[in-house]
């Protein structure tokens, strides 16, 4: 009989990266979290690059929606490392984010980081103006010309494929699609280097899905940003991600590059998984 | 008759001032605080006065607790020195402390108003207790009140930049007419009481003390004299004061001061002055008598008594 | 230079469910070096498709290495970090298969010129030209397009771009005649500029010029090589 590895070494069969000569963007270490008794997040690791789209699938309740909110510093970890690659300039380089004070965190949640949740009440103020939306990132940066604004905000909506005639209306009267597209301009206002998106397409038509994911593939491609993408739909995550971390129960049980994990997957729970989605 | 003039007889068992020395003591202290602390608002122990929350118990408090024998008030409200509130807030304070009043702004030491800065420019060692009903500029855009404790600490007015983004989009221009939301110090966000905009850049490097107190929020907040107040505006579309240029108070003529319109029957409309002390002095200059008028805030011309922010008065652009 | 060096790789699935363990081939050694051409063959199901992906990372190898000699330096495919097997990927190492995943809103043009700078439509318009695909269908959607000329798009896609080991998997596999030359013509082209590649082919009559070696799978286990002299075939050998 052929030697055969054992179900969990496959984790440690990957070489640490040799050949790309970048750091990665994003870095996080032994991240935690509990909620009470639940363990919802259980010594998560994750290097992300510019240019990059991880995606995170798993089960609801497997903790890739808390990892996504620990990672917009939204909320603290019991434990862990989490660091950004900015500017020297900055100068955060290698300061744990976890560890700022909450006005250094919220600077660094508004100016570097960007977020698209599922359900657009999250993300926007649904009686503002969808220009407004966006131009809120900018005001709270500190931009205070009123045409920089429009222009900025015009800017990035043009960026997110939303109609320009449309960018006065409030997101209340637009559709699932393009309240999706204005939340999107609004993440990437700023020009983050890394976009977070929360099942960002989830309860869209299959034809508007298709569309946001090729937007969101162009913004990737333009603008270098490392994206990750939370994400319980396996079809979402073969069209856009590069490689794909599989969670259970707060876990990483499985990752790998994309087509690997979804075409050849290790672990039996990602069997499963594959296997009941495909 | 006897029993009348029993319930007649002069005011006695209440401390000077109506208010006892430890709640004056306490607002002192708290005025102290927020002038330390140009523009944040100092929560206080708002106490039962004898008319109800609402009509301008806050800043009868703070007038209560500054007053004293050599005291010279001026009481208005909306300008206007005779109208019912103003004069039964005089009269009580008056009673309570013996103080003397005036209708001249130049005239008093403690000036407390409704919805109106004088048009005449105060000066150094003059206090200005404005009457705030609504102290929280940023309730408009958070209703959760420990949420603006954060905004203000975290000096988060992104809501307040975007409330005023919507009103360009919507209406070509800043709609917000009165409590124009400012920022004092560079720091503080302020509703600054109901004052209208002609108004609110009297209280920038004003030479005054200007408290602002509101009885029913139980909050105290102070423009420490020579503090920068400036009203939230984008860099490329200006702040403007009303524009009434072309109102000419139907009495004296003047023009470029807060005019109160009055409407016709036939459609048309007469102005007069809201500061009426100011409108008296000016009628009696007229008709020869002897009076001190000061310089105002904004000339004749409209121009604005220092260089501040202001620019002259235009009509508001449209576009943008 | 030798550019691919393949020591005992080995490539078992594992259906946890079912508790089988299903090899598809054993302890694979070969070389290949710049500019050769590997013809892979066997039955179906012998493996073929298994290797030309576990050499692309889409499966992962259970054992062995197989090093390869990249611009970076030299790396082994079978275990390297996934995001150096991305970048080998996007840089160096093309998979053509006649299988595309057209996205919406590109263009075939587009889609070819993708990432390939300013003289990337120039290129894209040759090669759809080569592969015989109608030119008023080059500012169409692909997604909208038939079978054959959604493959003319995908080959031209992934010849397009520069490609130091191309990894065939039948491409040529319901082509008709003129794409077909023009896509042996096209790999004629790469080869002699040094590109390596490793094929399977359903005939393999039309490329058996381009062939400098042959190994043959034979489900779980390495067949026998049919050149095992090394010497006639410039480095190239096939070893168990």
């Amino acid at each position: 009989m052929t030697a055969i590895s054992s179900p969990l070494s496959y984790l440690n069969r990957v070489d640490e990266p040799r050949l790309i000569g970048a750091a990665p963007l994003l870095r996080v270490q032994g991240l935690c979290k509990r909620y009470g008794r639940i363990q919802a997040v259980q010594d998560v690791s994750l290097d992300v690059y510019s240019g990059e789209i991880v995606g995170i699938v798993g089960e609801s309740g497997s903790g890739k929606s808390s990892v996504l909110r620990l990672l917009n510093l939204e909320e603290l970890p019991d434990e862990g490392r989490y660091t950004l690659a900015l500017p020297t300039a900055i100068g955060l380089d290698g300061v744990n984010l976890f560890s700022l004070d909450r006005f250094t965190r919220r600077e660094v949640q508004t100016q570097h980081i960007g977020i698209v949740y599922q359900n657009p009440h999250l993300g926007l103020r649904m009686g503002h103006t969808s220009s407004g939306n966006v131009a809120e990132r900018l005001l709270i940066s500190g931009e205070r010309s009123f045409h920089a604004l429009r222009a900025a905000a015009r800017e990035a909506l043009a960026a997110s494929d939303f109609p320009l005639d449309r960018m006065d209306d409030p997101p209340r009267k637009l559709s699932g699609g393009m309240q999706q597209r204005v939340q999107l301009a609004k993440a990437i206002a700023l020009r983050p280097r890394l976009l977070l998106l929360d099942e960002p397409t989830t309860g869209l038509d299959v034809s508007v899905q298709a569309l946001v994911l090729d937007t969101l593939k162009r913004l990737q491609r333009e603008r270098r940003l490392a994206i990750i993408i939370v994400s319980h739909d396996l079809g979402v995550i073969r069209a856009l991600a590069d490689r794909v971390l599989v969670m259970r129960q707060g876990r990483v049980i499985e990752q790998g590059l994309t087509d690997q994990v979804l075409d050849d997957p290790q672990d039996a729970y990602t069997q499963q998984l594959v296997h009941a989605k495909l | 008759m006897s029993r009348l003039a029993a319930l007649a007889k002069p005011q006695t068992g209440y401390s000077y001032a109506f208010m006892d020395a430890f709640a004056k003591r306490e607002l002192r202290r708290r005025m102290l605080k927020a002038v330390a602390i140009p523009g944040y608002q100092v929560p206080y122990a708002s106490r039962e006065l004898p008319i109800a929350r609402g009509w301008g118990t806050g800043g009868l408090q703070a007038t209560l607790s500054l007053v004293g024998p050599e005291t010279v008030l001026k009481v208005i409200d909306q300008g206007a020195d005779d109208s019912v509130n103003a004069a039964n807030l005089r009269r009580f304070i008056t009673r309570m402390s013996g103080c003397q009043t005036t209708t001249d702004a130049l005239q008093a030491t403690i000036i407390q108003s409704r919805h109106r800065i004088p048009e005449e420019i105060l000066r150094e060692g003059q206090i200005l207790v404005l009457q705030v009903p609504d102290p929280e500029p940023l309730r408009a855009v958070q209703s959760d009140s420990s949420a603006c404790h954060h905004m203000h600490a975290d000096a988060d007015y992104g809501q307040m930049w975007l409330v005023l983004y919507e009103q360009l989009v919507r209406y070509k221009r800043y709609i917000q007419g009165a409590s124009y939301p400012s920022l004092v110090n560079g720091r503080y966000l302020i509703s600054p009481s109901p004052i209208p905009r002609w108004d609110t850049p009297k209280l920038h490097r004003a030479a005054h003390l200007t408290i602002l107190s509101a009885g029913r929020e139980k909050r105290i907040y102070a423009v420490p004299p020579y503090t920068d107040v400036r009203p939230l505006e984008f860099s490329d579309i200006p702040f403007q004061v009303e524009d009434q240029r072309t109102w000419a108070d139907e009495r004296t003529g003047a023009r470029y001061k807060f005019m109160n319109e009055l409407p016709q029957a036939d459609g048309t409309a007469r102005y007069e002055l809201s500061d009426t002390g100011y409108a008296e002095k000016l009628i009696a200059k007229q008709r020869g008598q002897a009076v001190t008028i000061g310089r105002t805030y904004y000339d004749d011309e409209g121009n604005f008594y220092h260089d501040g922010y202001l620019k002259p008065p235009v009509i508001p652009e449209q576009g943008g | 230079m030798v550019l691919l060096d393949v020591v005992g790789l080995t490539k078992t699935f594992t259906i946890h469910h079912l508790d089988r363990h299903i090899p598809v081939f054993h302890d694979l050694c070969f070389r290949l070096h710049e500019g050769q051409f590997l013809l892979v063959t066997g039955q179906n199901g012998a493996g073929k498709s298994s290797l030309l992906r576990c050499l692309y990372r889409t499966y992962l190898p259970n054992d062995g290495h197989a090093y390869y000699e990249s611009r970076y330096g030299r790396v082994d495919l079978a275990r390297a970090a996934d995001v150096d097997i991305a970048l080998l990927r996007r840089e160096e190492i093309g998979f053509v298969t006649q299988f595309l995943r057209p996205r919406p809103r590109v263009s075939a043009l587009e889609l070819v010129a993708e990432g390939l700078g300013e003289l990337g439509e120039a290129r894209a318009r040759d090669l759809l030209d080569g592969f015989g695909l109608k030119p008023e269908l080059y500012s169409a959607y692909p997604t909208t397009f038939s079978g054959g000329e959604q493959q003319k798009v995908n080959l031209a896609h992934a010849l397009a771009r520069p490609r130091r080991l191309l990894l065939l998997d039948e491409p040529t596999a319901s082509l008709d005649a003129q794409a077909r030359r023009s896509l042996c013509q096209r790999l004629a082209d790469l080869k002699a500029q040094g590109v390596a590649m490793i094929g399977v082919f359903h005939t393999a009559d039309e490329i058996r010029a381009l062939v400098d070696g042959e190994i043959e799978l034979r489900g779980a286990r390495l067949g026998l090589p049919t050149h095992d002299d090394e010497t006639t075939h410039g480095g190239f050998y096939v070893a168990d």
